[in-house]
């Protein structure tokens, strides 16, 4: 099985708190480091293991810059047999529609069976799966927890919806899912792995190797955009209950029999 | 275009979900002159009821009555609406999980432009929507400016637009039964697998301790259970705690957890996460503890104390139990 | 002498001279030992070099006072004083073996020296001993087979019981001593050395009393068979050493020649292999039987089942599911399948994780120590399950509760993945700024001595009041001193020993870099953690040297002075941090330290010094989420509570932040309470 998958590198902002630029064009990314984008790492490993299963190959995608190279090679050195990198100057400032475009135009040239991307970004948008599903005009399943094999012209996939329970579906072959966290358990790439496959060729694709129309990706083709960043009013927030533990705990018994939450 | 809007209401068992009516309230902050009109895809007799409780919200109500809508398969409803929905509309969808299923992939059918988990409508001038989104897990929000000159498909945040205020009208259910096509799906419903019941049964529990990532170990578990048995609640949990796998997932609050309606909920060493206050229904009286005081948590709560859960649960449950 | 009584090698059977037996027996014995000892040789051949014939001196005096010496077997005083008898006889009884077999060829043997008075002196002592070990052996039967004490029972998931083995073994012996006497005492009353002393109420003279009325020739079979009997179990038991735990009758002298000499230090991934050229190795750490080094090999066969690791083992008795013990015993079955004494050698390339180890297992170790502190034969641990680690984290096998903190450290060098510019927020605390302040040895600032923080100290909200009492204590002891800020990165200690290699290499050069460039003289650590990794992992630092130390000096020297301790109620008890005390031998500076404080009220806990309960672990330790029945850090409180403590002094922040959660998860609190050391001293020091 023929197999891509889609990954974004994001900051890794774990811990850290986000802060916006004075001018509130950019959260402040000086202090910041950057990792994959943690939906599309399990999106990898589930690739990984279905290829050690089945067979085939999984190639791993990324629309970026030359920074993102060091993705890819962490995803190449979990398994992956090799990467593509997608760098344009006519691809900067794209939405996700714009992204999807640039990725179909890829997936166009190769003969992939199954499309793995992230269920989501730090953005949270959750759309690129979908829309690459949809100028692909192929089928597609976001928040996917369980793949299993049927056969070379299906599988049955399991999306997580509410209430923890499980929708299981069919689909048909090929297709596009979107991997939600959880599926699996992404194995661990060392600094050795990394630099193994260090040497590895990477092709970069750019606009016109892909044939994409400028126009239709990047910031002139978005026609949804980011204006700025803020840190939300926190105003409306909670009425915080001040003094030492004792006196905050004495309020606290006070209202919670007010609101019956003891019995 | 703009004052055609549209609004996909999600039910279950002949009842509209709670997004149905927030999709209204959005749909008003983004034209409050618009006529909406409700779109209620499925099959049999349960549709009819769902179709005539949104004809008390919206002016019209479009009724998709198909056997093959029995089940919501995104795939199937995406080439409904697709085929259906007239050039350059604007439509609204609960961004849940079958929203996120649905969504995007519409808005390429219909050449829209999709705007996803949409927290709030800054305003519409021309052809572009201005709308406030939320990124890095809620710790920023931007404004999104999108060009809608050609539709757009827009996911709303459930829970966000609170329907306090909706005046009551008398709409007209449509049956466009007729106008869909139902063409051969790539993807087909097989079952739904129901996630495990646990012991305790969080969904219909008065008052929850629930606790988050806060907690640091499976073991310190026992003081939030200690207090949960002082206060006479039940214990329910963050997402990461059910991750950790240190509590079955029946406990969990949230759209991939449990939804619960409690009447208080004390929120021990949880952040917040939409995903997580997505499983919070029934507007509890939230009382949120967290040393983290940016912590969203503290937005949603009512009242907010700033403490480490491990020091501040058991000195709580003392204090209860000498009442 | 009596002409009808010979001597096994002058008599016949059925008319066939017994000669031809008594050297055809040690012919075949020696051959099929020689033949099961090559067998057993044919791993250790395969298996990783491993050089060992360094510090020689050591090894042999080493090799003279635990092996031959029995030192740490008293240690469990019953089962120690047991075994140093049987051995001490065994050392004894061995020429006596050798001559018996002799004996059978030529009847008036004699080993050079034990002629004469030699051999007179020698013929008693052998009498006792022998004596002693059939007493020992029968003790240790009823022991072993009747009273069964806890600590030999085999749980169900590591493999069978090995009590019969034991069983056999000591009844082999019994046999062994009891055919000497019986061949002593109707030689005796045969008249073949009539005369000589016989030390009364050994064997040998009870045996001569009650042969003394027999017939001469019941006497002369009895004296035959007894001969015969001792001469083919002798060689049948030295066949049985090498097929199972009692292997290390053979190996543990050599096994303890061959002991690793630095304790805490980590063997490199591959001897003789530079950190440069790590990246060309095919493979990491061990992943196959093979890849252990013959030394870890020998150190299985010498395995003899006695359970003190275990016994020890933190992680075993908080029900983790890891006993150092069958690491050993498991090996060795494995070893023993693969490569058999009968058939072809057979070696496997599956997986050892997954097969006879548990990732689980192989992730549950602290790295302590005490089962190595606790082994009489030095059998190595650590080494064993880092390189395990390194094998696992070369294939990916790590806890995603692992990946996260490993991640973190390579972007951020710290666990939590903490800006690195946050590493100096403990010294712009305006309370504490306003009473110290804090030398950041930038490019601009110099300082004779260098603090070193580490990742937890610097970072943790509570920890980072350890740091701030370090601070003053240098300080308030006129040490001139500066920290690296965020130019300082995680020591890496457990970074290397969770089996991370080429990121603990990262810290560790992005560490010593700083450091050199820093220009300082010494190092001086709060956390033994850093303290071990920096004295034995890293190369070409500055002195570095544990605060306890430095307190200590500046205390002796007048320099820091206390005040009493003023509440009475308060008994202090120390908590000896695995990385200060075993790994570094600190036990005696910290509680000097503690004593120097006036009327402070100090207690040892029954588990201190060496035999210390680790806390639960540090570095990354803390992130690890391993399946247990107890945490560690809560048995070590009940036994602070029950030593009659309710102050826990530790010297080490992981320990503090293990046995704090401890104290509040075991209700204790109001109770306990636990403290670092520094704070201690920080909280007594008079202002000058």
């Amino acid at each position: 099985m023929e197999i891509l998958v889609c990954v974004t590198r994001v900051p890794d902002t774990a811990e850290n708190e986000i802060e916006v630029n004075s001018d509130g064009t950019d959260i402040g990314r000086d202090d910041l480091v950057y990792s994959v984008n943690e939906w599309d790492n399990y999106a990898v490993e589930e690739a990984i293991q279905i290829r050690d299963r089945v067979g085939g190959s999984v190639t791993v995608v990324t629309v970026g810059d030359d920074e993102s190279e060091e993705i890819l090679r962490r995803e190449m050195a979990m398994g992956a047999d090799s990467g593509i990198l997608l760098a344009d100057g006519a691809f900067d400032g794209s939405d996700g529609l714009g992204i999807a475009r640039i990725l179909k135009a890829e997936v166009d040239k190769g003969n992939y069976d199954l499309i793995l991307t992230g269920a989501q970004s730090e953005g949270g948008t959750a759309e690129v799966g979908g829309m690459l599903a949809a100028l692909l005009d192929l089928p597609f399943a976001s928040l996917v927890n369980q793949i299993e094999i049927v056969d070379e012209k299906k599988i049955k996939v399991g999306r997580e919806i509410e209430g923890g329970n499980i929708e299981v579906s069919e689909i048909d072959l090929p297709c596009v899912l979107s991997v939600q966290t959880g599926i699996n358990e992404p194995r661990y790439v060392g600094i050795r792995g990394i630099r193994k496959v260090a040497s590895l060729d990477i092709p970069t694709h750019g606009a016109a190797d892909l044939g994409v129309d400028p126009a239709t990706v990047g910031a002139d083709g978005a026609r949804v955009k980011r204006m700025d960043y803020f840190i939300p009013d926190l105003g409306e927030g909670a009425e915080m209950l001040e003094g030492d533990t004792e006196e905050i705990i004495s309020k606290l018994i006070e209202l919670l029999k007010a609101k019956g939450g003891l019995k | 275009m703009t004052d055609q809007i549209f609004a996909y209401i999600t039910h279950k068992n002949g009842v509209a979900d709670d997004s149905a009516l927030e999709l209204s309230v959005a749909a008003g902050k983004i034209n409050a002159d618009a006529a909406v009109t409700a779109i209620v895809a499925g099959a049999g007799d349960s549709l009819s009821a769902v179709c005539d409780e949104m004809a008390k919200a919206y002016p019209t109500v479009w009724k998709l009555d198909n056997d093959a809508l029995a089940y919501p398969n995104a795939e199937v409803i995406r080439n409904v609406l697709a085929s259906i929905l007239p050039d350059n509309a604007m439509v609204l969808v609960p961004h849940d999980t079958f929203g996120m299923d649905l969504s995007p992939g519409l808005s390429v059918k219909m050449n829209a432009a999709f705007i996803s988990d949409v927290v709030d409508v800054e305003g519409l001038s021309d052809n572009t929507l201005t709308i406030v989104r939320q990124e890095y897990g809620g710790q920023v929000s931007t404004h999104v400016a999108a060009d809608i000159s050609s539709g757009a498909v827009i996911n709303v945040r459930p829970g966000v637009f609170q329907p306090d205020d909706i005046a009551a009208v008398s709409g007209e259910v449509v049956d466009k039964s007729d106008d869909i096509e139902i063409t051969d799906a790539k993807r087909r419903f097989l079952e739904t697998v129901e996630a495990e019941v646990g012991d305790v049964d969080i969904t219909k529990s008065d008052v929850l301790v629930s606790v988050g990532r806060g907690i640091e170990d499976e073991d310190n578990l026992e003081i939030a259970f200690d207090l949960a048995k002082a206060m006479g609640a039940d214990v329910s949990c963050s997402r990461p705690i059910v991750d950790a796998k240190w509590m079955e997932k029946s406990r969990q609050v949230g759209t991939s957890g449990q939804t619960v309606k409690p009447k208080v909920y004390l929120a021990a060493g949880i952040s917040g996460s939409f995903q997580h206050l997505g499983g919070l229904k029934g507007n509890p009286f939230i009382i949120a503890i967290n040393k983290n005081t940016k912590a969203p948590i503290f937005q949603v709560a009512d009242v907010g104390i700033e403490a480490d859960i491990l020091d501040f649960l058991p000195e709580l449950t003392e204090a209860i139990e000498e009442l | 002498m009596n002409p009808d009584f010979v001597s096994p090698a002058d008599a016949s059977v059925f008319g066939i001279p017994v000669v031809i037996f008594t050297v055809l027996i040690p012919v075949l014995g020696m051959a099929a030992f020689t033949f099961i000892m090559a067998k057993r040789m044919a791993p250790l051949v395969r298996s990783a070099s491993d050089p060992r014939l360094d510090r020689i001196p050591d090894r042999l005096f080493g090799m003279v006072k635990y092996a031959i010496g029995q030192w740490r077997h008293p240690r469990y005083l019953l089962a120690g004083v047991l075994h140093i008898i049987i051995f001490a006889g065994f050392m004894i009884l061995s020429l006596r073996s050798l001559t018996l077999v002799l004996l059978g060829i030529s009847s008036d043997f004699v080993l050079p020296g034990l002629g004469g008075i030699g051999g007179d002196i020698y013929g008693v002592l052998k009498d006792i001993a022998g004596t002693l070990v059939l007493v020992a052996v029968i003790v240790a039967m009823i022991r072993r087979g009747i009273f069964k004490p806890e600590r030999y029972t085999v749980p169900r998931q590591y493999g069978k019981d090995h009590t019969w083995e034991a069983i056999l073994v000591l009844a082999l012996i019994s046999t062994l001593m009891l055919c000497d006497m019986v061949f002593e005492g109707t030689g005796d009353a045969g008249g073949l050395h009539a005369g000589g002393f016989v030390f009364p109420l050994t064997g040998h003279w009870i045996a001569s009393r009650i042969f003394a009325g027999a017939s001469m020739a019941t006497l002369q079979n009895i004296h035959l068979a007894s001969y015969f009997i001792h001469d083919v179990v002798f060689f049948c038991f030295l066949c049985f050493l090498p097929l199972g735990k009692h292997f290390h009758v053979i190996t543990s002298l050599p096994n303890v020649f061959f002991r690793k000499l630095r304790s805490g230090s980590v063997k490199p991934v591959k001897w003789g292999v530079d950190a440069d050229a790590l990246d060309d190795l095919e493979s990491f750490g061990v992943k196959k039987f093979e890849d252990f080094t013959w030394k870890h090999i020998l150190d299985f066969y010498t395995c003899a089942d006695c359970g003190r690791c275990s016994d020890q083992c933190p992680a075993n008795a908080a029900g983790r599911p890891l006993s150092p013990r069958f690491i050993s015993v498991k090996s060795r079955d494995y070893a023993f399948k693969h490569y058999p004494i009968k058939g072809d050698i057979c070696p496997s390339d599956a997986p050892l994780v997954g097969n006879i180890f548990t990732e689980d297992e192989i992730w549950s170790c602290t790295t302590c120590g005490a089962c190595e502190a606790e082994c009489p034969l030095f059998i190595e641990y650590i080494d064993k399950i880092v390189d395990l680690r390194r094998g696992m984290v070369d294939d990916g096998m790590v806890p995603q509760s692992l990946q996260k903190p490993l991640r973190a450290l390579e972007k951020r060098g710290n666990p939590w993945g903490k800006m690195e510019r946050k590493r100096i927020d403990w010294i712009k605390d305006k309370e504490f700024a306003a009473g110290c302040e804090v030398k950041v040895l930038d490019r601009k600032k110099t300082a004779e001595t260098l603090y070193f923080v580490d990742s937890i100290t610097s970072f943790d909200d509570r920890m980072q009041a350890i740091a701030q009492a370090s601070a003053r204590v240098l300080s308030a002891a006129g040490i001139d001193f500066g920290i690296l800020g965020k130019l300082e990165k995680d020591s890496g200690n457990e970074v290397r020993r969770f089996g991370e290699e080429m990121l603990f290499l990262e810290l560790r050069d992005q560490n010593t870099e700083a450091i050199l460039k820093s220009g300082v003289q010494r190092i001086v650590t709060a956390d033994p953690h850093a303290f071990n990794a920096l004295t034995k992992d890293y190369e070409d630092l500055p002195p570095v040297e544990h605060i306890s130390q430095v307190i200590l000096k500046a205390a002796r020297s007048g320099q820091l002075n206390f005040k009493p301790v003023t509440d009475p109620g308060k008994v202090y008890t120390y908590h000896d941090p695995c990385y200060l005390g075993r790994h570094n031998g600190l036990y005696d500076d910290p509680r000097a330290v503690l004593d120097a404080i006036p009327a402070l009220n100090r207690i040892d806990m029954e588990k201190s010094r060496d035999r210390s309960f680790c806390c639960g672990g540090g570095g990354l330790m803390l992130f690890y989420e391993p399946e247990e029945d107890q945490r560690m850090g809560v048995l070590r409180v009940q036994m602070a509570e029950s030593a009659g403590a309710n102050v826990i002094v530790t010297a080490c922040p992981f320990c503090l932040v293990n046995i704090e959660d401890a104290i509040k998860v075991s209700g204790l609190e109001g109770k306990m309470e636990a403290i670092d050391l520094v704070e201690l001293v920080d909280q007594h020091i008079i202002a000058e």
